[in-house]
């Protein structure tokens, strides 16, 4: 098929939407790497002076910038392991076959197609709030005092919300997944003498390994940047406590008008998704390979 | 010991009768094979037997005791799927053992056991491979290997070499043919494919519509047909079949002849007059496809070449011996 003409003919239909693209990508680029070695500051304009590494080396010194690493990976570990853990057995129930089924389905995934902003609004004033939210009403009933859930557990209650969007994520790749596991696998494990549990972890378990994989991979990349969620509800608070990396380098940016800073943090934050997906494709890439 | 007998087994699902009664004996040690149209509920009744389905009436007896109420693995068979329903991420030596494991096995009895099996399916070279790195013969292998390393009372085929080229499925129809034999365990293998049906087995269970038409051995099948269906089904090519007047002379309603009980004569003989429409030369064989007119297209099947050709006239003369005569019902008429 390919002959060299409609190689030639390929490749010079290609060129402008690449070119498009690759200059779409590597202008934002090139202009927070050139901004990340400028002194750049919005409170004192026309004072841009080159000043070499010395942003990079103000944004990796200070204190926020470890703390909100370490919340920006706890942040992402424990999204992941709630979407997964609680995905699992969900995807394990909306794949049985009862009455209404489709609805059902729809119902669960309905979370992920609300705006981050608003579902964060919904748990942090209907839900989560000390007086007048659902879980404090849930609480007074019971006789118990009402949890200060974004004072006393911050992070926590980022974590629920995040994993509430993102639980419909997963529990539909899984679903799907399941679905594609040949009936005939399972008959044989049955005519094997395996139990339900050994039918699970021998036969089910290993073929979500695939779709498992999928899920961190994709749920990490987005993870890494939460900032709605936490704009919203804590705006980074109490303290440091719920700032990630993303809302540090907002900080920087549009609190402390720190353009120089902000730009170094934003290629920090590159440098540190990259580690991430690094370890990760070392991790779980491999179950990708056909 | 594998006895199995089926005593008014019926299954439906929902108001659709898919087995409608069957009633069968399958003697230890024999190897039986359903054989039917697609939709006809061979593999119906295979799956209750296996008890992946359950029985909407009747019993199923294994050495005379009824497991319609057991569970699959507490029923001691095996079965062989169409897809061979391997487990991928599971090597050749934990696919086979899976059962073992599951049985809770030493790991030491199960490892002699998988490699023993292995041996006699020459699989030994692959036990570490993943069933992906295999080809599709070597995956039959392997699902066969899963079945005989559990030694169950008796063997479930599902249409085992369907998936299979057909070269290829002819050399592991005889070699399951063999190995069935060398383990004398019985089993049951569903196929539509009735040339397989008549090779393999000792005997036949014809289905159709959900009832069994005929249980016998392939020959009583093919000389002895009961019924115009199995008469029908059983042979390649198809029985040519009579109506009319012909039919009314030998006192049936139809008579039927193999395409290999007619004698092809050149034109002007005695019998059945017509034109060859179709003559295939297989060097082995010669086929005629015969349009005799008001008896409609006769196939006429000659052992070695015959030098005729579209066009020519013929006249098919029946073996008076072989004609099988059928009442209105489709019933055969003996005597």
């Amino acid at each position: 098929m390919a002959t060299r003409q409609t190689q030639f003919l390929a490749r010079s239909l290609l060129t402008p939407a690449v070119g498009l693209l690759f200059i779409w990508m590597i202008v934002p680029l090139a202009l927070t790497l050139y901004f990340s070695t400028l002194h750049y500051s919005l409170l004192d304009p026309g004072s841009e002076a080159f000043i070499g590494l010395e942003n990079f080396r103000y944004f990796l010194t200070d204190p926020a910038f470890l703390a909100s690493l370490q919340n920006t990976l706890v942040l992402v570990g424990s999204v992941l392991a709630l979407t997964i853990l609680l995905g699992i057995p969900l995807a394990l129930l909306l794949d049985q076959p009862v009455i209404g089924r489709n609805f059902v389905r729809l119902m669960v995934i309905a979370p992920f197609f609300v705006m981050p902003t608003v579902s964060a609004l919904v748990w942090k004033n209907l839900l989560m709030h000390p007086v007048s939210g659902l879980f404090a009403w849930l609480a007074k009933l019971v006789g118990l005092t009402p949890v200060d859930w974004f004072n006393d557990v911050p992070l926590f209650s980022v974590i629920l919300i995040v994993a509430w969007q993102w639980l419909p994520f997963a529990t539909l790749i899984l679903l799907t997944a399941l679905q594609s596991l040949d009936e005939e696998q399972k008959e044989a494990a049955e005519m094997d003498g395996a139990s339900a549990v050994s039918t699970f972890i021998y036969i089910t378990l290993p073929h979500l390994a695939r779709p498992i994989t999928v899920v961190i991979l994709i749920e990490t990349i987005f993870l890494l940047t939460v900032f709605a969620e936490i704009y919203v509800t804590t705006g980074g608070g109490p303290g440091l406590s719920t700032t990630n990396i993303a809302f540090l380098i907002y900080a920087q940016a549009l609190i402390q008008f720190d353009v120089g800073s902000a730009s170094a943090g934003g290629l920090v934050a590159v440098v540190i998704a990259n580690i991430v997906a690094f370890f990760l494709v070392r991790i779980v890439g491999r179950n990708l390979e056909a | 010991m594998g006895q199995i007998t089926l005593q008014g087994v019926q299954k439906s699902f929902g108001p659709v009768h898919i087995i409608k009664g069957a009633d069968l004996d399958i003697a230890d040690g024999s190897f039986v094979v359903f054989v039917g149209p697609s939709g006809c509920g061979k593999t119906t009744l295979l799956r209750l037997i296996a008890g992946l389905e359950d029985v909407s009436g009747g019993k199923i007896l294994i050495d005379g005791k009824n497991v319609v109420d057991t569970p699959p693995a507490k029923r001691g068979l095996s079965m062989v799927f169409q897809s061979y329903a391997l487990y991928p991420h599971m090597s050749v030596r934990g696919n086979i053992g899976f059962g073992l494991k599951m049985a809770g096995l030493a790991k030491d009895e199960i490892n002699r056991k998988v490699e023993a099996a292995a041996a006699t399916l020459n699989l030994s070279p692959y036990l570490d491979r993943k069933p992906r790195e295999l080809s599709g013969g070597q995956r039959q292998r392997v699902a066969i290997g899963r079945a005989i390393v559990r030694e169950p009372k008796a063997f479930l085929f599902d249409e085992p070499l369907s998936n299979l080229d057909a070269a290829l499925r002819v050399q592991m129809r005889i070699e399951v043919t063999r190995l069935q034999k060398q383990l004398g365990t019985t089993a049951i293998y569903v196929t539509h494919d009735q040339v397989e049906a008549m090779t393999m087995a000792d005997k036949i269970v014809v289905l159709n519509g959900g009832k069994i038409e005929q249980y016998g051995s392939p020959l009583e099948l093919y000389e002895r047909p009961a019924n115009l269906f199995v008469a029908g089904f059983i042979g390649s090519p198809k029985m040519n079949f009579v109506t009319g007047e012909l039919a009314l002379q030998k006192g049936a309603a139809t008579i039927g002849v193999r395409p290999e009980h007619l004698k092809i004569e050149r034109d002007g003989g005695g019998g059945w007059q017509g034109t060859i429409a179709v003559a295939e030369h297989l060097g082995s064989d010669t086929f005629l496809y015969v349009d005799a007119g008001p008896l409609g297209m006769l196939t006429a099947r000659y052992i070695g070449e015959l030098s005729l050709h579209a066009g020519d006239r013929v006249s098919l003369v029946p073996d008076p011996q072989r004609i099988h005569r059928f009442d209105d019902g489709g019933n055969a008429l003996r005597g």
